[in-house]
């Protein structure tokens, strides 16, 4: 066990690590700043129960209704050995749809990593679809597998990572905030899937950048390919795993005993969080099982009420300096002078206006 | 975020309540507004479960999907919320008054009244938009049929929703969005989408805070989301298990009574709260006194209602998937046009609005010192009446030379500045020259010219009427935008591609 290892293991409180998947290492990419997070999904501590434990339950339960109809329209487009699914995605890509494709289910076995290094790796050229592969990314030093329920198409000698979701496209339009979580997900696959043929010597330009997405078109249940292009959210990824990687670098600033064992005291928790900064924003709330607690710590930041009104603010960091400020009570710090200034034309202009409505 | 508003939700979080970015109301409030809340069911595309629907705070009318999923009890859903919508709409269609068009040459009748629905959030505009756009290519022959009223109301909804992205319109109104244009509140812009949070900090309950009652507003338990999204946990313990039953009681229509009076309690219970929100919210509304622009842009509100109802009349087909070229040009010039009057209207309306402006220099006050009411300009043809004023202020004066102003309380009048003094002690003279608003004489009206004393406010922002651009109609569409459309598209009636399962 290296130092790192021995370290992260001791901040889980010896407990096992939480096991990632593409949403967890997707996830990872919201917030690149904040490096409370960092640590705790470094070390793979249990956030949600972390968060529990403290007295911030986090709340992001999943209905029972989007879970059947997801699982439901996966299998409605894979069914019949996927030939409706290679059909779509062969027109969306622009090639001629060929005849015959091989479909390899690598899914249920012991054996899967083997099998699906050996299918997905081999020399062939023809078309095929390759379902439920398990592949495996480096997450902070420790291998992470990834066992998407989605298929990797080879058309053409190029593959295509094939992401069914069940949200509707409807005259050509989805929800942007699904297809941005979809696309960061994707990429993870693609990552995922480009490794694994570099280690089995071959090209990992074979796997396209552009993602397949098969959604439902607009209010039926009939399945629609769209492609997306994850250019960008493989860098954003690609650098996130590369700082997770320099966790060393990171967990120097870490005090010594920190702890974030779901077991201990919560006081004691609550402490040792206290000593790792966050960067809280209100868009955590959205990503993040810790969110909850980190909001009510920033309570009283500018930041906190969005970064906009940060900015808004001259960049002052705190509520109670802010008012201070504005209304003169309190003498500007030097490069204060200009937010300073706004602050108390705002609030003179504020007043005015208030005093002369109401009199 | 303008920096006036920041300061204002700084100043919320100090005080623990929301504090007032608006002094005036900005938006048309309808004495009978139609007030909808809607619940959709999770991990579907935009299929209705439930709504509350009503004209009147004590007697809002359920209608429940007791199986989301099937088709035709969705299309049963939109029978039913026509029922309500439809004559709501017929009920402003009675009185119309006569509006003088092209110079008095012309006369059209508009009604005088019309229709206002309210959601809790946009969330409740986008899911009004998504089934009228599910609804208004039905049919009621053919396969699938559905009730007549359907399509119709499928197109009206369209209607509201796309008046909805004009900004100023009144048409179809987000609660949420309404209350945040008047007050500030010590959370962020995302937790401002929560109707019962936003409500907490704007009217907290006695003897609590706004932090306090956001707080508990949070705990869906406790305060069920205001929609369309229902609380995951509530869909897994109470719903699923509620629907489940019914559907078990196929055939005993005893039974099935039983589960769907069942499924109604729970779902009016889910919504009941949000109704009672949304009147409170419309009450804190309506202490606010209105804007002067507001009716005018109201006027536009029915200017397009009778513009939609005589296309509908005479069966006129619904609003297309997809814009055209020229058809999207033209609708984004009209939202942008709108947009920069909203925008300027608010200012005019509502000194704390001017505040922002005058914060980034392209407004300032200052009092008149000197006024030269008969001044008249004979280096012209033709002698004209252009008299001068000074104006003193103390606030940063940014405009150039040569720049026009206008002023809130003389709209018609321009004032291009002529000289501009920065004085020792901090003061600016501005001289400026007027034109317009004062009649046709080389004498100005009484109260035309401001006087020595009056405050002024002087602004960079103008009122002025904005000519409408020029398109080109459909079948001229340059090739630099697809060319013309290839097929005239039947005015996209029906949609046979569309598979029904």
């Amino acid at each position: 066990m290296t130092d790192i290892a021995h370290r992260l293991a001791e901040i889980r409180g010896g407990l096992p690590p939480r096991r990632h998947n593409a949403r967890t290492v997707a996830a990872l990419t919201g917030n690149p700043g904040c490096t409370r997070r960092a640590v705790l999904d470094g070390a793979g501590v249990d956030k949600p129960k972390l968060a529990e434990r403290i007295g911030f339950p986090a709340r992001f339960g999943q209905s029972r209704f989007a879970i059947t109809r997801g699982n439901a329209f996966e299998a409605q487009v894979k069914a019949g050995g996927g030939a409706e699914l290679l059909r779509l995605v062969a027109e969306r890509l622009g090639v001629p749809v060929p005849a015959t494709a091989s479909w390899t289910d690598l899914g249920g076995d012991a054996d899967r990593p083997e099998r699906s290094r050996t299918a997905l790796t081999a020399a062939g050229e023809g078309a095929a679809l390759f379902d439920h592969p398990l592949l495996g990314l480096d997450v902070a030093g420790r291998r992470v597998h990834l066992e998407p329920d989605l298929v990797a198409a080879r058309l053409a000698g190029r593959f295509h990572v094939v992401e069914i979701k069940s949200f509707p496209v409807i005259d050509g339009q989805a929800d942007p905030a699904k297809v941005s979580a979809a696309a960061i997900q994707s990429a993870v696959y693609v990552l995922a899937l480009r490794e694994l043929l570099a280690a089995g010597g071959r090209d990992p330009e074979l796997v396209s950048h552009e993602v397949v997405l098969v959604c439902p078109r607009d209010f039926t249940n009939r399945p629609v390919a769209s492609l997306l292009d994850v250019r960008r959210q493989l860098l954003v990824l690609r650098r996130q795993l590369d700082r997770m990687d320099r966790l060393d670098d990171l967990l120097a600033t870490v005090p010594a005993g920190f702890t974030a064992d779901v077991t201990a005291d919560p006081a004691t928790l609550t402490a040792a969080l206290g000593t790792v900064p966050a960067r809280y924003a209100p868009e955590c709330l959205a990503s993040c099982e810790l969110a909850y607690f980190c909001r009510w710590e920033a309570h009283g930041q500018t930041a906190a009420l969005g970064r906009s009104v940060r900015e808004a603010l001259g960049g002052v960091a705190e509520i109670g300096e802010v008012l201070a400020l504005a209304t003169g009570e309190r003498t500007p710090e030097p490069g204060q002078d200009e937010a300073a200034a706004l602050l108390r034309a705002a609030a003179r202009l504020r007043a005015d206006a208030l005093a002369a409505s109401s009199g | 975020m303008s920096t006036l508003r920041a300061l204002a939700k700084a100043q919320a979080l100090a005080a623990g309540v929301a504090q007032p970015v608006a002094t005036v109301r900005h938006l048309h409030l309808s004495e009978r507004p139609l007030v909808l809340v809607p619940l959709a069911m999770a991990g579907e595309a935009n299929a209705p479960l439930a709504a509350l629907v009503g004209t009147a705070p004590d007697r809002p009318r359920l209608l429940v999907v007791p199986q989301p999923r099937n088709r035709d009890q969705r299309y049963r859903f939109a029978a039913e919320l026509a029922e309500e919508v439809l004559p709501y709409l017929d009920s402003f269609r009675d009185a119309t008054e006569a509006v003088p068009v092209d110079r008095g040459r012309d006369v059209r009748h508009r009604y005088l009244d019309a229709p206002q629905l309210l959601v809790p959030n946009p969330a409740g505009i986008t899911f009004l938009r998504l089934f009228g756009r599910s609804t208004r290519f039905r049919r009621s022959d053919g396969e699938y049929p559905v009730h007549p009223s359907v399509p119709l109301l499928g197109r009206w909804l369209t209607f509201f929703a796309e008046r909805a992205e004009q900004p100023g319109s009144a048409a179809l109104v987000a609660l949420t969005e309404a209350l945040t244009l008047h007050w500030a509140t010590g959370q962020s812009a995302v937790e401002d989408l929560h109707l019962p949070a936003l409500l907490g900090w704007i009217d907290p309950p006695p003897g609590s805070t706004g932090a306090a009652a956001a707080a508990r507003a949070e705990d869906p338990t406790g305060c069920p989301p205001a929609g369309p999204a229902t609380d995951p946990d509530f869909d897994n313990r109470h719903l699923a298990p509620a629907i489940a039953a019914y559907a078990a009681a196929a055939d005993d229509p005893e039974a099935r009574a039983g589960a769907y009076a069942e499924l109604a309690a729970l779902l009016r219970d889910q919504l009941a709260p949000t109704w009672e929100l949304m009147w409170r919210g419309v009450g804190l509304l309506r202490a606010l006194p209105p804007g002067a622009r507001v009716a005018g842009r109201w006027d536009g509100d029915r200017d397009a209602f009778t513009g939609y109802a005589e296309h509908v009349d005479p069966g006129g087909g619904p609003q297309p998937r997809r814009d055209g070229a020229v058809a999207a040009a033209v609708r984004l010039h009209r939202l942008e046009r709108a947009a920069a009057s909203y925008a300027v209207q608010r200012a005019y309306d509502d000194p704390l609005v001017m505040a922002e402006h005058r914060l980034t220099g392209e407004a300032f006050v200052g009092e008149v010192t000197l006024a030269d009411p008969t001044r008249v300009d004979d280096s012209g043809k033709r002698p004209v009446l252009r008299p001068r004023i000074q104006v003193v202020t103390t606030e940063p004066v940014l405009v150039p030379v040569g720049a026009s102003l206008h002023s809130p309380a003389r709209p018609g009048q321009k004032a291009k500045v002529v000289f501009v003094t920065p004085g020792a002690d901090g003061k600016t003279e501005v001289v400026l020259e007027l034109s317009g608003g004062m009649g046709r004489g080389l004498t100005a009206p009484q109260g035309s010219v401001p006087e020595v004393g009056e405050r002024l406010c002087l602004t960079t922002l103008s009122d002025a009427f904005l000519p409408a651009g020029a398109f080109p109609a459909a079948e001229e569409t340059p090739w630099t935008h697809g060319g013309p459309p290839v097929t005239a598209v039947p005015a996209a009636d029906g949609d046979p591609a569309e598979e029904w399962s």
